[in-house]
């Protein structure tokens, strides 16, 4: 188990980069803490794949250095970091059986057969392969194998941290509710660092106690999923974390109060001071959009059935509002008034939220 | 599979080929047949023998002779090339410039013509004015591949070693090339070896194609003639006369067509079990 | 357009792909294949395209049989989870293709295409290869290929599959619009069950080459003829449990109980299995139409708004699904409210009783 830190970390595919775009990872400072389950999230390109390769060792980063519990490990290779990884599509040695394989990382580094046994056997049992120990490895389903990626990992008892690398592309949506809450499991009794990177809100927000949301090579914010949903900084994480996403709307300040279109927005979060020429927006997600008596006027374009909500998108004049409504409640037919709830409601100067 | 009807006219493209392959094989062949079974003493005048070539054939010594110098000429060929061309395809790059540029130089051997290879080896390897030949009398060997059996052997050997490598080289390559990095990757973090990761890695999933490298090695070294028979023409005496060099004596030099004729279905029908036995095997231990 | 299976079946060797099949697909809203990989729904698609031919059944298509007829000759068009774009030529040539092999005039084809790049924004990239584009940018492509040929069939297979869950959201948002009033059948094959709820339309849930169950979506979402397709159409996985009717209550594994009401009333006295989805499982006190479950707590999973619970229940693990954080401990008693109102009975031989 380790503590990782991440200091002025910086790094190009380019030899000579030139401007800020050659850049895959902007410079950054995170700081990891020991036994934490943490989740990269964002969009594909956005540099999470490059950050975890840094973190395992895979790639050297062309500036800043790598700690693992203090020690520079910048020019550490990964075998000797410690670390396991889980790859995309499942990476399992073919021709050896599921027990052989489990044992590999194990005999490599010379551990005693005895004693190796009991550790496979345990993992094994962890993992639900009890009864695959003696099968060929290349007769499991995907999210067999995914498991045995997996099981390698945890048969090391001196791993600093396991990293996954959107483990779950390849398995069926009905196996991924069982395989996600296996990992979630997995971390909360064996209590080892694990940073999970995925462009699914969902399988990053229910596994993490901390997500790094990422978008062009920069760290727009860490927080709880609770933090991220209801405090986003950025219009991005807004945008990007919930299904359907923040409503963004722009807006102009009249002292303290923003006006949509000429309708007051009352928030209990104002902005401080007055902004000068940027780029005002209103945030608020759909969840805490709800019709009303009287507000800002729509008019409604489309429902939609999600089960056990609907999703009713409104229009004001050129701007689509987005709003959830619980499972079989009555929906206005044509035209509407909403609110939204000034708890959540937030002011946005370019992007980043103010007060 | 979609109407196969639909598409009549698909059968006179082919046609042109169909009439080729029929009167350059398929006539041959059935020639081949029917001297096989018959004695003629010329004249066009023929008797039926029925199978008492193929009797002769298979009971005689020197069938029995040839057909283990073969059967050794492949075997040491197959041992060399294959692993040869394994390691040399480890340990070419993978990117960069210098990736075609090796290709290139993989393939030229594969350009020469058979008989222009014969040639080179021929008065690369002589004794006292071969490059080859000189450096290893330099070296204290008794060499002189006209002559010696044992350095006949050897020339040819290293010539075929020369010449078809490169294809055993090129395949694997290809082969190592389809494998992701992520296996790569997870070989390190496991902390594997150089020899694991060739062992669990890289050889299983290079299978597919040594299978056909090694195949085509066979047959192709099997059926071995122009490359030898310009080296060294069958000698000195027999030592290097594999089967198709004798083959060809027979036939042409003796003018004994009807053994010959019997000989070369033997010759055809043993080349065809080795491959199907070889290639079930294969895809046996595949499936598994 | 319609599209009509009678009596399909497809075997491939010794395995039969589909079994018996009849079905029609009109031109009204989308038609969706909704099942588990090897469920048959690609099967199914090349049966319709023409790419495979029935082993016995027959294909019409607006009143024409044309179960020999090539696809080729079919006016189909069909777009692929693994975005499939010709490498070698650019954006417009790829989207002209279809058009340059039906040999239309030069000028009408640049009109088609810039028509459907601009629908599919596309337009400012025209001139580049497929290779130089973003994973949303090349399936967008494709489906502009797909668009322009204006067939009356259109074929998606999980086309969205490969991308960003971002993405994909949006994307999703916009093939509605793309193919309304177009008078072309389409028919979209996806393994998630909120795909298919938000895409509307009718549904087709699939199980081992089989079609469960065909309508309107919300329907066969709500009123799942047997408990195969309720659980093919949930995600999370439905909680299932068994249940004995005796006299006028109704009894949940021998220990928690209510009262038979409405249609449940009439039912014969019996065992019956029971199925709740996990959103109507949620944990807080009792209730009118509600009953009381206590549970041992496995894992709890917090995404930002919502709070997914898997709790032990008499040796069987069931799910709960509700707004609002709860962070329960592992190994923690926690009681859950089941609004069995929203509950679906079904006998012993998988057929609806009651929902």
């Amino acid at each position: 188990m380790a503590r990782i830190s991440l200091q002025d970390l910086r790094h190009s595919y380019l030899d000579v980069p030139r401007t800020e775009d050659d850049w895959a990872l902007k410079r950054m400072n995170v700081e990891w803490s020991d036994g934490g389950a943490y989740a990269l999230l964002g969009p594909s390109g956005c540099g999470k794949t490059t950050l975890l390769s840094i973190i395992s060792g895979l790639l050297m980063p062309t500036e800043g250095r790598v700690l693992f519990d203090g020690g520079d490990v910048t020019d550490i290779p990964p075998d000797q970091r410690n670390i396991a990884q889980v790859f995309q599509f499942p990476v399992v040695y073919d021709t050896m059986t599921v027990y052989d394989n489990l044992a590999f990382p194990l005999r490599n580094r010379g551990t005693a057969e005895v004693e190796l046994d009991g550790k496979v056997r345990e993992i094994a049992a962890i993992l639900d392969l009890e009864d695959t120990l003696k099968k060929r490895a290349s007769g499991l389903t995907a999210d067999g194998k995914q498991k045995i990626s997996l099981g390698r990992g945890l048969v090391r008892s001196d791993v600093n941290a396991i990293l996954f690398d959107e483990p779950l592309t390849v398995i069926d949506p009905h196996l991924k509710w069982i395989l996600r809450s296996k990992l979630k499991e997995l971390h909360q009794r064996i209590g080892t660092t694990m940073i999970y990177v995925t462009h699914d809100q969902t399988e990053a927000l229910t596994f993490a106690d901390q997500v790094v949301v990422m978008h062009e090579g920069t760290v727009v914010q860490i927080g709880t999923p609770v933090d991220l949903f209801e405090r986003p900084k950025h219009t991005f994480v807004g945008h990007f974390i919930g299904s359907p996403g923040m409503n963004v709307l722009p807006c102009t300040l009249e002292g303290a109060t923003p006006y949509f279109d000429g309708v007051p927005v009352p928030t209990e979060h104002p902005a401080p001071g007055n902004g000068g020429t940027e780029r005002l927006e209103i945030g608020v997600r759909p969840e805490f959009v709800s019709f009303a008596e009287d507000g800002i006027p729509v008019e409604i374009v489309r429902f939609s059935d999600a089960g056990r909500y609907q999703i009713v998108e409104l229009r004001h004049g050129e701007h689509l509002i987005k709003l959830l409504a619980p499972e079989g409640a009555a929906l206005p037919s044509e035209t509407a008034h909403v609110r939204f709830d000034p708890a959540h409601t937030r002011i946005y100067a370019d992007g980043w939220m103010m007060g | 599979m979609t109407n196969k009807k639909a598409y009549p006219k698909a059968w006179l493209f082919v046609l042109p080929v169909v009439a080729l392959v029929a009167f350059n094989a398929l006539i041959p062949l059935m020639t081949v047949v029917n001297y096989s079974v018959q004695e003629t003493f010329g004249n066009n005048v023929f008797f039926w023998e029925g199978v008492k070539w193929f009797e002769q054939v298979l009971n005689s010594e020197r069938f029995h002779a040839s057909l283990l110098r073969q059967l050794t000429f492949t075997g040491i060929i197959l041992s060399i090339e294959v692993p040869l061309g394994i390691a040399i395809a480890l340990t070419m790059p993978t990117r960069g410039i210098w990736v075609s540029v090796c290709l290139v130089l993989m393939a030229l051997p594969l350009l020469i013509p058979w008989n222009v290879v014969g040639a080179m080896w021929n008065i690369f390897a002589l004794p006292e004015i071969g490059l080859l030949g000189q450096i290893i009398n330099g070296m204290g060997f008794d060499y002189n591949f006209t002559q010696q059996p044992l350095s006949a052997w050897f020339t040819t050997i290293l010539m075929d070693v020369w010449h078809w490598t490169s294809l055993v080289v090129l395949l694997a390559y290809a082969g190592l090339q389809s494998i992701p990095d992520a296996y790569y990757q997870a070989a390190k973090i496991d902390g594997a070896s150089g020899w694991a990761v060739f062992r669990y890695i890289q050889l299983p999933k290079m299978k597919r194609v040594l299978t056909i490298a090694i195949l085509l090695r066979f047959m192709d070294s099997f059926m071995i003639y122009t490359e030898p028979f310009v080296l060294t023409g069958g000698g000195p005496g027999n030592t290097t006369t594999f089967l198709s060099i004798d083959l060809v004596k027979i036939a042409l030099g003796q003018f004994d067509l009807g053994p010959a004729a019997a000989m070369s279905l033997v010759y055809f029908l043993i080349v065809l079990l080795l491959c199907w036995v070889f290639y079930t095997l294969m895809m046996r231990t595949e499936e598994q | 357009m319609t599209i009509e299976l009678k009596n399909v079946v497809k075997r491939v060797g010794a395995e039969v792909h589909i079994h018996e099949t009849s079905v029609a697909f009109e031109s009204d809203g989308f038609n969706i294949l909704l099942g588990t990989t090897l469920a048959g729904k690609t099967s199914l698609m090349q049966l319709m395209a023409g790419l495979e031919r029935p082993t016995s059944g027959e294909i019409w298509l607006d009143g024409r049989n044309v179960t020999g007829v090539s696809v080729q000759k079919r006016n189909v068009s069909m777009v692929h989870q693994q975005f499939i774009n010709y490498p070698n030529f650019s954006v417009f040539d790829n989207i002209a293709s279809p058009l340059r092999v039906a040999r239309m005039a030069r000028a009408e084809i640049e009109r088609r295409v810039g028509q459907v790049a601009e629908i599919l924004r596309l337009s400012g990239m025209l001139d580049r290869k497929p290779h130089e584009l973003s994973g949303g940018q090349q399936q967008r492509t494709a489906l502009a290929r797909a668009l322009v040929k204006d067939a009356d069939l259109i074929l998606l297979d999980e086309p969205l599959a490969n991308l960003d869950y971002k993405l994909r959201e949006e994307l999703r948002d916009e093939l509605p619009r793309l193919f309304k009033d177009r008078g072309c059948t389409v028919v979209y094959a996806t393994t998630e069950p909120t795909e298919a709820l938000l895409l509307g339309g009718h549904t087709a849930t699939m199980h081992e080459g089989r079609i469960t169950q065909f309508g309107p979506t919300a329907e066969v979402y709500r009123r799942p003829a047997g408990l195969r397709t309720a659980r093919v159409f949930s995600d999370p996985p439905i909680n299932t449990a068994s249940l004995t009717k005796k006299g006028s209550r109704l009894i949940l594994n021998d220990r928690v109980g209510w009262p038979a009401e409405g249609a449940r009333a009439g039912l014969p006295d019996g065992h019956y299995i029971m199925g709740i989805r996990p959103h109507h499982v949620t944990p807080r006190g009792t209730g009118p139409g509600t009953v009381e479950l206590e549970g041992t707590v496995l894992v709890t999973e917090l995404s930002g708004s919502e709070s997914v619970v898997h709790f032990d229940l008499d040796g069987q693990t069931w799910i709960s699904q509700s707004q609002g954080i709860h962070p329960f401990k592992i190994g923690a008693a926690a009681r859950f409210r089941m609004d069995i109102g929203k509950s679906k009975l079904f006998d012993l031989d998988d057929k609806l009783v009651a929902a």
